[in-house]
């Protein structure tokens, strides 16, 4: 028997209070972690993610319409660019690779996107790792009809080497507006954790010429990958000005990341509404912890005042009830990871589908330490003032009446 | 002669009642307890005898006087010490026994030397069999007869091996046959555990078993000036 025992024994004795309590203390951490962590991991993933070029070409319009088009597959295209266009910067001196993009058309809603081989032979999307097939695929060839079929749609769409689809005219699907044209899937890529997941890679050609496109538009594409020789920063500033102050025909949105950095700049008030109310949450969490125990008080002054004539000091009394309410907010936090861990995984699973940019849940992040820290502090301060009216509870008048 | 165990001089003791006038409970000019004896308390209700005990006990804290507990000024002791003095020194049966609903009955006399001598349940278990509850150590009070509550409180009492043992009115719950069996256990338990006994009662046939009965308003002046009034 110490003093872990009898706080154990109190918050059995008021077993249900303390589950109320640790659950909205649960709620309130896990909602807090998963706000963080979501923010700072999407944040960082989404102006990290840039496919391994510096820069998007694409028609006049928003930098955003057409980062978020190019590089994440969302969102339709700001318009198209002449093939003349692309040659020009690909032979820019700056300019490493150039890899051009055709979109318009779709797979039951999976986007297909026009690109010629060298977005796998060349293009690293992270620092040292290329695109690569699984086992028994092969690139397709750009003169046929063929497809390279991105992880998760693979999986969605549960297609395979040899398989034949259609392609859907648009980017949203609409059974109605099949293509004739059949397609054959010639590999699958290995799973990048990219928004290249997500998407049916076929050759340039096949959107440029698709069956009932603008025949005139038959060489544009959509938008050029641009990845500048290294050391010529400099360079993206000089086609930052060429492109975007002195031309008015196209739009250079380089450099990716800070393009996706306005973005969250213009978001950020929503992860900061959710903060609030997660803060929110902690404090009324607290608040209950304090008003659970001290309404508690006038039934225990008693108990109280037994253990103080057993000889349990004043000091050690004040210090149990401080303890035990620590002791809730900690059962609440060891709760809160399990809150946390449902919602960051439905959150990763939903923006996985939605993007194909991958959020782990465990992967280590320092709110997970701070977060429990600061509500098992906040909960050991809602104990102080019950913890004060044990600490004074007078134990004469509650352990038996004066004769 | 037994050396003193207890010695109390000048204790005093009032309170403010609801009519805001201070009203003298105890005023006990002299009173010595020898080791390892039983002394009884004849005392009516009104007579002091509950703040009595616990102004030896340290739970109150005397507004003058000395009670000199083993050589210790249990009266001149800062609160926390007085604490560590009773649960050292002193098992206190209440009348109402005062156990913990929560505990079951090995816990309630464990937690009684949590704060004392140290936990040793092989000795809390000798205890709770030598009073008769050796088959209902985990039970909790609630399941257990008055009676059965009370042999748990003589326990709880004995488990810091205590100097002395402070029992107010501890048959005052229990039927008759139920109340000598408990005070023929709570004195041979003293006994065994070499502790004085110190026993308020205003039953006559508790007090009838006792050598040595006082009558408390004999040495609380305070208890016959309320008997005056």
């Amino acid at each position: 028997m110490n003093i872990w025992r009898i706080i154990f024994k109190s918050l059995r004795q008021h077993a249900l209070s303390t589950c109320v309590t640790a659950f909205s203390i649960a709620l309130a951490g896990g909602l807090l972690m998963s706000v963080w962590v979501v923010k700072q991991q999407s944040q960082a993933t989404f102006t990290g993610v840039n496919a391994g070029f510096d820069a998007v070409l694409g028609a006049r319009g928003s930098k955003l319409q057409l980062v978020l088009n190019a590089i994440f597959h969302l969102e339709a295209s700001p318009g198209n660019l002449a093939w003349s266009d692309y040659l020009d910067i690909k032979k820019n001196p700056s300019v490493e690779l150039a890899v051009p993009l055709a979109v318009g058309d779709n797979y039951h809603g999976y986007r297909l996107v026009g690109t010629l081989p060298e977005l796998f032979d060349k293009a690293e999307y992270s620092p040292g790792k290329k695109f690569e097939l699984q086992p028994g695929g092969a690139m397709f060839d750009p003169t046929r009809r063929e497809g390279v079929v991105g992880d998760f749609v693979a999986r969605k769409m549960n297609l395979k080497v040899g398989d034949t689809f259609h392609p859907f005219h648009g980017l949203i699907f609409n059974e109605k507006n099949q293509h004739a044209e059949t397609y054959v899937v010639t590999g699958i890529l290995k799973p990048s954790n990219t928004p290249a997941d997500r998407v049916i890679w076929i050759p340039l050609e096949g959107i440029q010429k698709m069956s009932g496109h603008d025949p005139r538009a038959a060489t544009d594409v959509s938008a050029v990958l641009v990845k500048l020789k290294a050391g010529s920063a400099i360079a993206g500033f000089q086609m930052d000005m060429m492109y975007n102050k002195q031309g008015n025909r196209l739009t250079f949105a380089w450099p990716i990341g800070s393009v996706m950095a306005e973005l969250f700049d213009k978001i950020g008030w929503f992860d900061r509404v959710l903060a609030l109310v997660s803060y929110l949450v902690a404090i009324v969490a607290t608040a209950s912890i304090l008003a659970g125990i001290y309404n508690s008080m006038n039934e225990r002054r008693r108990e109280i005042a037994i253990l103080r004539a057993l000889g349990a000091r004043r000091f050690t009394i004040f210090s149990a009830i401080l303890l035990e309410a620590a002791m809730i907010s900690a059962i609440g936090m060891a709760v809160g990871f399990v809150v946390y861990g449902v919602i960051v995984t439905v959150v990763a699973g939903v923006m996985r589908a939605q993007t194909g940019v991958v959020i782990e849940p465990w992967k280590f992040n320092a709110v997970m330490l701070w977060a429990p820290a600061v509500l098992i502090a906040l909960g050991a301060l809602a104990g102080i003032v019950p913890a004060l009216k044990a600490y004074r509870t007078d134990v004469a008048e509650n352990l038996t009446p004066h004769s | 002669m037994k050396p003193s165990l207890l010695q109390i001089t000048d204790l005093k003791k009032s309170f403010t009642g609801p009519d805001g006038i201070r009203q003298l409970i105890v005023d006990v000019p002299e009173f010595s307890l020898p080791g390892q004896t039983q002394v009884a308390f004849a005392g009516e209700s009104g007579s002091g005898k509950t703040t009595f005990l616990n102004l030896i006990a340290g739970i109150l804290k005397p507004d003058d006087g000395k009670v000199l507990l083993d050589g210790a000024d249990m009266a001149a002791l800062a609160e926390s010490k007085r604490d560590r003095l009773r649960a050292e020194k002193i098992g206190y049966i209440f009348q109402t026994f005062n156990l913990l609903q929560g505990y079951t009955c090995l816990e309630n006399v464990l937690l009684g030397m949590t704060f004392g001598a140290g936990v040793d349940k092989d000795f809390a278990e000798q205890l709770l069999k030598r009073v008769g509850m050796g088959d209902r150590l985990h039970h909790r009070p609630r399941q257990l007869s008055t009676g059965q509550q009370q042999r748990v409180a003589v326990a709880r009492a004995l488990a810091n091996k205590p100097k002395l043992v402070l029992a107010d009115e501890p048959t005052g719950n229990l039927d008759h046959k139920n109340a000598r069996d408990s005070l023929k256990l709570i004195r041979e338990t003293c006994r065994e555990n070499e502790a004085a006994l110190l026993l308020v009662s205003h039953d006559r046939e508790v007090l009838a078993q006792f050598e040595s009965v006082q009558q408390l308003d004999r040495i609380n002046r305070a208890a016959q000036t309320e008997a005056i009034v």
